[in-house]
């Protein structure tokens, strides 16, 4: 997937944009909210009067007291000694393994909730049977739920002391929670919709026609979904990837709950800001946070630069 | 909740009948996979948080839930979340409102810090909101500790939903309809009142439902910046973590399905609005 992203026409992905907008935004309401990225303007310009102004005013500074100046201050406070904090995270092991840990639990939540997300998709799409609707609605569960609640119904089911199932995991040797396979289930289920919600309105939008036209030239199923299928909802998928690591390699709460916390196994970089905070290190605190702000800038600058623009009919 | 408990059960019937396309061998065998995936992730782990919080007896259930350092926790979380919504409900239309319509430099800018909340890691969150409204603020504000805190960090954490609901209708809106009631006498406000508002309804409740939603189960950010204090400025999601360290699954578990229900008449609120939607689409 990565090597062709940029490549490709781009009208190809202009499908999910706005040519049926009552669909996109009527019947996958949800979904449209994780799309970031600079939505296109109406190219009609208006006359300004002074409501206008006002308008512009207020939001400026409503958004500039909230988010342009305390993550401004952040970056900020990281560089305040030159570079020497963020020097100090990377080179403190616990930091780095820390760091690692994240990453490694995320590209494996991604790959999870990709795959899992591709064929939900499909099937919600393509295929119609009993509970459909009640299924759908039910995916988007993970997204409502708080990250403390996740955790709390992981550790129930899945606690090597009493959980449902993970007494028994536990007797065969399989630990789950305070384990990283523990983390990995939280991660995966708090960015489980991700994927979905992005490829199932280009699905519907793309319809049936061509992948029928494959199918009675001969193409079996795995070549339509390479070759008709795949590349029309590639820029779904690469925006539901994308989100997807981006919250993947953010969690927090749920994670707290199922880690344990154990330092040097179990640590992940959300739960280092807090305890870096916490133990007065402050200055390595704002160094892991700015680190993650900048991951959180680029995943929303890469969407935002492959979401095709908008060109009228 | 019974939805939740009655679904794995379906998994086995959901094979037969097909109207778009037939669930073929592979396809059944693939959502058959995916139910279970489905199942042992969500729908299991959430079904045992509302059987651990019944396991009790219903007095159980509810001496935790109105345990009164938990329901201060409650009525502060859902109290500040109306609060928030509220808001959001204006200033997200408002801010929908002036990217659509507006024409300025660093518009682009704007978008990026719209979705940075969403982006950002819960507890980077807190740690940001307390660079500027902490103890260390350089322009000696301090909210952290106090009530404010949690109504800021709502704030932040729920920006972008009214917005992005908001702003595909907008931009979708015949501008042609506004100007028909302009040349017929109607004033701007009217025009708004009258011509956009009840075009943006149904996407501005759906973001106000998310953005509640969103705030009452907000945890990360708060850590750092409320203080977690009891009577104060604990939130629901705290008293919930601090039941599940105190091993008192119970009562964690009994709070956490208050918390669940919420977000579950959410999910039902936001699928009756969109079948409205979709009947007039």
């Amino acid at each position: 997937m990565a090597d062709d992203t940029f490549e490709g026409d781009p009208h190809e992905a202009r499908g999910l944009d706005r040519e049926h907008p009552e669909q996109v935004s009527g019947v996958r309401l949800a979904g449209v909210l994780y799309e970031p990225g600079p939505r296109p303007s109406t190219r009609r310009r208006r006359k300004r009067t002074p409501v206008t102004y006002l308008f512009r005013a207020i939001v400026l500074a409503y958004l500039f007291f909230l988010v342009a100046w305390p993550v401004f201050l952040v970056a900020k406070n990281t560089f305040a000694d030159g570079f020497s904090e963020l020097g100090d995270l990377l080179s403190d092991p616990d930091s780095v393994e820390a760091i690692r840990l994240t990453i490694e639990v995320a590209l494996i939540a991604v790959v999870i909730n990709t795959v899992f997300g591709l064929g939900m998709a499909i099937l919600l799409v393509r295929y119609d049977f009993p509970g459909k609707r009640l299924l759908s609605a039910l995916i988007d569960v993970p997204l409502s739920v708080s990250p403390i609640v996740v955790g709390l119904a992981l550790v129930l089911v899945y606690g090597s002391r009493d959980g449902w199932l993970g007494s028994w995991l536990h007797d065969n040797g399989v630990d789950i929670i305070f384990h990283t396979p523990g983390i990995i289930l939280a991660t995966v289920f708090v960015a489980l919709p991700l994927v979905i919600r992005e490829v199932v309105p280009v699905l519907e939008e793309i319809g049936v026609e061509q992948e029928q036209a494959a199918k009675s030239l001969g193409a079996n199923a795995w070549q339509t979904f390479r070759r008709i299928t795949l590349p029309s909802i590639k820029w779904a998928v690469v925006y539901g990837v994308v989100l997807s690591l981006a919250r993947s390699l953010g969690e927090f709460g749920a994670v707290k709950v199922v880690s344990g916390n154990i330092l040097g196994q179990t640590r992940t970089a959300t739960l280092m800001v807090e305890e870096k905070y916490l133990n007065f290190d402050k200055g390595g605190a704002y160094a892991t946070a700015f680190l993650m702000v900048m991951v959180a800038v680029s995943a929303i600058v890469v969407v935002s630069l492959i979401r095709p623009k908008e060109t009228r009919k | 909740m019974t939805l939740a408990v009655a679904t794995p059960g379906r998994a086995g019937r959901a094979r037969r009948l097909a109207r778009p396309g037939r669930l073929t061998g592979v396809s059944g065998l693939g959502l058959g996979v995916a139910l279970l995936w489905f199942s042992l992730l969500v729908l299991i782990p959430l079904a045992a948080v509302v059987a651990t919080a019944v396991e009790g007896g219903w007095s159980g259930f509810w001496n935790a839930v109105t345990n009164e350092q938990t329901a201060a926790a409650i009525r502060l979380t859902v109290g500040q979340a109306f609060l928030v919504t509220a808001v959001n409900i204006v200033m997200g239309t408002l801010i929908a409102w002036v990217l659509v319509r507006d024409q300025f430099f660093g518009k682009r800018a704007l978008e990026v810090l719209i979705d940075l909340p969403f982006a950002l890691p819960t507890i980077v969150a807190g740690l940001v909101l307390l660079s500027l409204y902490g103890a260390d603020s350089p322009v000696g504000v301090n909210i952290a500790n106090q009530p404010n805190a949690v109504t800021v960090a709502f704030l932040f954490v729920t920006l972008p939903f009214v917005v992005r609901t908001v702003q595909p209708v907008l931009e979708e809106l015949d501008p042609e309809v506004e100007e028909a009631a302009a040349s017929l006498g109607a004033n701007r406000f009217t025009t708004f009142r009258r011509i956009v508002l009840p075009s943006l309804i149904p996407a501005i409740a759906a973001g106000a439902a998310l953005s509640f939603a969103r705030a009452v189960s907000e945890y990360g950010s708060l850590v750092l910046l409320s203080g977690n204090l009891p009577f104060k400025t604990e939130v629901t999601s705290v008293r919930v973590l601090s039941s599940i360290e105190n091993d008192n699954v119970e009562s964690a578990a009994a709070v956490a399905t208050v918390l669940l229900v919420i977000s579950l008449s959410v999910i039902v609120i936001l699928d009756l609005v969109q079948r409205r939607m979709s009947r007039r689409g």
